[in-house]
């Protein structure tokens, strides 16, 4: 089902992203009450977490100019390297910049 | 499971304050992540409404810059609701981790400190259960400072987003994109790990271009949490 982005469409949209957020917020509070998450799950939903970025992250890296592509892989870098978010995305970011500037 | 002392769980307006007080070094960083989030949903297009709604209500930063991929003139709702899930299902973990000590409230208490509950309290406060301090003041406290700073910067985003010539010539279309790898570099990396990764991107190119349109964030997530779901962890990864 598509929702069209008029004014109280968004908000539809925003309403409902909430409410799954709030389901996961809740959700292993109340599954947990009723039965114990075992390590199957878990595994599962930790590399769930990582790959759903991973997998919205691919197709922009492979249809991106010159200058996304080295924007992500600066920030991959010098993530491995600093292990800092902030300063990553600012040199992706900036690398970007500097190559729409030749 | 460990059963956990009951007075830990107890939370009292001294302990909320602090709480709060203990997130605001942490916060300044989720504030700049807001602006960037800000910045990022006017250029797709979104109202300052949406935006600022969705920083609101939604309070989970990975999956509203994801949404933003998503965003057209037209939303595939089924789409973004998985894509949504899958991003915060961690935080089925985090509510699961904390149930020793949840497990003492009654139950209003107890989802109304989850409502709240995000990646930096939940570290903070789950900290301090292992140390044997209370804990739930952080949870409460500390989630109220994350989240006036979330939508603060957010603010302040969008205000510094409707100045903005031309965000492109800068690079700023790239900050969803440097945001989302970062987070996905940001854990402990093994060749397991990494092979997780690799089936994820594989899946997602191959349904982008074989399968219909917006398929590939689910089709990899699944792909990746299916190879991390046979493959056990290395004994040391805990």
């Amino acid at each position: 089902m598509n929702i069209e982005t008029t004014a109280w469409g968004a908000i539809f949209v925003v309403i409902v992203m909430a409410l799954v957020t709030l389901a996961t917020r809740l959700g292993g509070v109340f599954i947990m009450s009723l039965v114990p998450i075992n390590e199957r799950v878990r595994r599962f939903i930790r590399a769930m977490s990582g790959s759903v970025l991973v997998a919205l992250l691919a197709p922009i890296a492979l249809n991106g100019d010159i200058a996304a592509r080295m924007a992500l892989l600066t920030t991959a870098l010098m993530m491995l390297w600093l292990k800092k978010p902030l300063p990553a995305i600012a040199a992706g970011i900036l690398v970007a910049a500097l190559i729409r500037q030749v | 499971m460990a059963v956990a002392d009951a007075a830990l769980a107890k939370i009292d307006k001294a302990l909320v304050w602090a709480g709060f007080k203990q997130l605001i070094p942490i916060s300044v960083f989720v504030a700049i992540f807001g602006a960037a989030f800000g910045l990022a949903a006017s250029q797709a297009g979104l109202s300052e409404l949406t935006i600022l709604a969705m920083s609101m209500l939604v309070f989970a930063g990975a999956s509203q810059f994801a949404a933003l991929d998503l965003w057209g003139t037209h939303i595939p709702l089924l789409t973004m609701m998985l894509t949504v899930f899958a991003i915060n299902a961690r935080h089925l973990l985090m509510g699961a981790s904390l149930y020793p000590w949840l497990s003492h409230l009654p139950p209003a208490k107890r989802y109304g400190l989850m409502g709240v509950t995000s990646d930096a309290n939940w570290a903070m406060s789950l900290q301090a259960f292992n140390h044997g301090r209370p804990g739930f003041g952080i949870l409460l406290g500390g989630g109220a400072t994350l989240w006036l700073f979330w939508v603060s910067g957010t603010c302040f985003g969008l205000a510094l987003g409707s100045v903005m010539a031309d965000p492109k010539s800068i690079g700023l279309d790239m900050v969803m994109g440097c945001f989302l790898l970062a987070m996905v570099v940001d854990v402990e990396k093994n060749w397991r790990v990494l092979a997780i990764w690799t089936v994820a991107a594989l899946a997602s190119l191959l349904s982008y271009w074989y399968l219909p349109e917006n398929s590939h964030v689910v089709v990899g997530a699944l792909a990746g949490g299916l190879l991390g779901m046979i493959w056990e962890e290395p004994a040391d990864e805990h």
